[in-house]
């Protein structure tokens, strides 16, 4: 066990996937020499060379376009966009490609591809850098979307995505890269993809959430404690598709659920799950789905972003009002 | 007196208006423009030339009948660009890995796939890309392919294969964002790629000139750094010439190439309602098929005393047969089942999948 920051767990998983896979290959834009603009690839290139990490022209079409053609050649590739912002530079490569590549080939073909992207709020970055976007890739069918809460998670998840064999967008929050560490183990182990993780156990309420908001939750549920309010908090990790059996497992103990997302309300994540609950368990609730999300305009500029990103406090008060129903 | 500017934009202007002279070995007229290119041709590659031409023009006539009876799917009409396509595909070796563009099913039937497969594409049905050819199915995606060309001939070369990655679009292709990035990356990374541009003048209704400002589509890879040539796409000796000089510099370690064939599209730009005639004139398409690539092949070999019109129409009657035998045998296969889509989508299916899966097997098995 060594403790290790997010990112750290993130170098880690790629060093130990770039050891035991000779086939994994690693590229974007600055990846190599400079390490990343995080330094999430720091020391990579230096330790497989340039075969194995290495740099790209700047453009994330090309980028991706480059990973289907490794995939379709036997190779594992590992590509950056350097923020997700950017990947509706790449939308065609990732959703009308590489995610469709084993359906239009019956198996035959695939894209065993691990895209990494960083986003989220509350680091005052420019436009375009923080966008929640993980809405948009959600309902692409053939496409998983993983993204981690702390720096287990990230490592164990990591590993998983690139040992898969189907294309994974793989999100790493901003916030969480330096904000955290966390006691993690040193070598290889994996956490399984599709299956959320029930983070923290209560009878009250369910509250479900995933990326930066896991953290928001706990600190609610903490405080909400004090107030005799047992918060049962559940962790998403894969947010395509959706792990609903964890969730209706436990809103048959709580009857009740608030769902939390850093995204704007609009056809997000919450919206998903709350349909899911409306369609096969509603008969579990005595309350209405509650759900905490940003407000539904563009993402706001660095200076706006503390009024508009919900917090610990959104959550408490939401939670407040569906206990109070 | 005009002061004397810094820059003389006129002059680089003129200079970018240079046009250059496509490369024949056979011009219009059958006359052998370049002998030595001409003598490397054996009288039996000549012919097997001649009947690839003859095949796919059949395949066109036979696919647009199938069309009209309301048999096909999807078709983009071939005819006029036998040369351009049988030429370039022929100077392939089989480990090469085809990136066809919807337009070039000819192509992706001469480096493996069966016409059937090629008419289930067209209709729609998996079966369709199951074929064996070293190849992705036909992208429908413009500029696309390009973009896959690079990471393909990337791990071509990563693999230590003695192979190149080979990839088609047309002349309105060349305006889209990816077909740059994917020279461009083929360049940065001297991967062994080579990209062909199919101009035949027309992207549906928008003429060449409409495209771009730029006097030659191989104009295009120069920002790319990658050596480009245009060819006369209606020589189908030329554009086999080309091809192949191409494949063995970029095979040696040189980087991508870029070959734009000069052709033209004699039919619509596909079966969906496409009408020509109203945006084409008769007289403007008239010297196109004056130049029929058919045309030119025939007189040479007509002359050589190695091709008959009897020949040639026993050889149409036969490839239609065989396309009619094609299509019976494209008749013949199971519908799909949801519950097998439901499958193809993840190697291993979600639990959501699973259950969907599961309901739609239960309704399949009634």
């Amino acid at each position: 066990m060594t403790k290790r920051s997010y990112i750290q767990a993130i170098t880690d998983a790629l060093d130990i996937m770039l050891k035991e896979d000779p086939k994994t290959l690693i590229f974007g834009e600055d990846v190599g020499k400079n390490g990343g603009v995080f330094r999430t690839t720091q020391g990579l290139q230096e330790k497989y060379g340039e075969d194995r990490v290495f740099d790209t022209p700047l453009a994330e079409s090309g980028i991706m376009g480059l990973a289907v053609g490794l995939g379709l050649t036997g190779w594992r590739p590992i590509p950056e966009i350097q923020f997700m912002g950017f990947t509706f530079e790449a939308v065609d490569s990732i959703a009308g490609q590489m995610a469709r590549m084993r359906f239009r080939f019956n198996g035959k073909k695939n894209s065993p591809v691990t895209i990494r992207t960083p986003y989220g709020g509350g680091t005052h970055t420019a436009e375009m850098h923080s966008d929640n976007l993980e809405n948009f890739f959600t309902g692409i069918p053939g496409l998983r979307v993983v993204m981690p809460s702390n720096p287990y998670d990230a490592k164990g998840l990591l590993i998983s995505s690139i040992e898969n064999n189907d294309p994974v967008l793989f999100l790493e929050n901003l916030k969480l890269y330096r904000s955290v560490k966390d006691d993690i183990p040193d070598g290889k182990y994996t956490v399984p993809l599709d299956k959320a993780n029930v983070v923290q156990e209560g009878n009250d309420i369910t509250v479900v959430a995933y990326g930066a908001q896991v953290q928001e939750a706990q600190k609610a549920a903490e405080e909400l404690a004090k107030d005799n309010i047992s918060c049962e908090v559940i962790d998403l990790r894969t947010v395509s598709p959706i792990d609903t059996e964890t969730i209706f497992k436990s809103i048959e103990k709580t009857h009740k659920v608030v769902i939390v997302q850093e995204a704007q309300k609009m056809a997000g994540i919450g919206a998903q799950v709350a349909s899911a609950i409306a369609e096969d368990a509603i008969l579990s609730l005595d309350a209405p789905v509650g759900r905490v999300a940003a407000p539904d305009s563009v993402y706001p500029f660095a200076q706006a972003e503390e009024v508009w990103i919900p917090r610990k406090a959104e959550i408490i008060e939401k939670v407040k009002e569906i206990i109070n129903y | 007196m005009a002061k004397k500017s810094i820059v003389d934009f006129a002059k680089i202007k003129e200079n970018l208006a240079e046009t250059p002279k496509p490369i024949q070995v056979v011009d219009e007229d059958a006359k052998i423009v370049d002998q030595d290119t001409f003598k490397n041709f054996s009288d039996d590659q000549l012919v097997e030339f001649m009947k690839k031409m003859v095949w796919e023009r059949a395949l066109h006539e036979q696919t647009m009948n199938f069309s009209r009876q309301g048999r096909m799917g999807f078709y983009a009409p071939t005819a006029g660009e036998e040369a351009t396509e049988m030429g370039t595909v022929m100077a392939m070796e089989k480990q090469d890995y085809l990136l066809p563009a919807y337009r070039d099913i000819p192509q992706l039937i001469q480096h493996g796939a069966t016409v059937t497969e090629a008419y289930w594409w067209s209709r729609g049905h998996v079966k369709g890309n199951e074929f064996s050819a070293r190849a992705l199915m036909p992208q429908i995606i413009i500029g696309a392919a390009y973009l896959e060309t690079a990471g393909v001939a990337m791990g071509l070369k990563k693999n230590g294969e003695d192979a190149i990655a080979f990839t088609y679009t047309g002349d309105g292709g060349t305006s889209q964002g990816d077909s740059y990035e994917g020279m461009n990356f083929a360049g940065a990374y001297q991967v062994p790629a080579l990209f062909i541009v199919q101009n035949n003048g027309y992207a549906i209704s928008t003429p060449r000139k409409k495209q771009t400002a730029a006097v030659a589509l191989t104009q295009k890879a120069v920002a790319a750094g990658i050596p480009s040539v245009q060819v006369d796409g209606m020589d189908i000796l030329a554009c086999y010439s080309v091809a192949k000089a191409a494949r063995e510099f970029i095979l040696a370690g040189n980087g991508p190439v870029m070959i734009e064939t000069l052709t033209d599209r004699y039919g619509a730009h596909s079966s969906a309602g496409d009408d020509p005639s109203r945006y084409r004139t008769k007289e403007e398409q008239q010297p196109w098929l004056d130049r029929d690539p058919l045309i030119r092949m025939r007189k040479i070999l007509t002359d050589k005393k190695l091709w008959s019109e009897e020949q040639e129409d026993k050889l149409v009657e036969e490839y239609k047969a065989s396309f009619k035998e094609a299509i019976k045998e494209a008749d013949a296969v199971e519908p799909e089942k949801v519950s097998d889509m439901l499958k193809r989508t993840f190697e291993v299916p979600t639990p959501a999948l699973k259950a969907e899966i599961a309901k739609f097997e239960e309704k399949e098995s009634k």
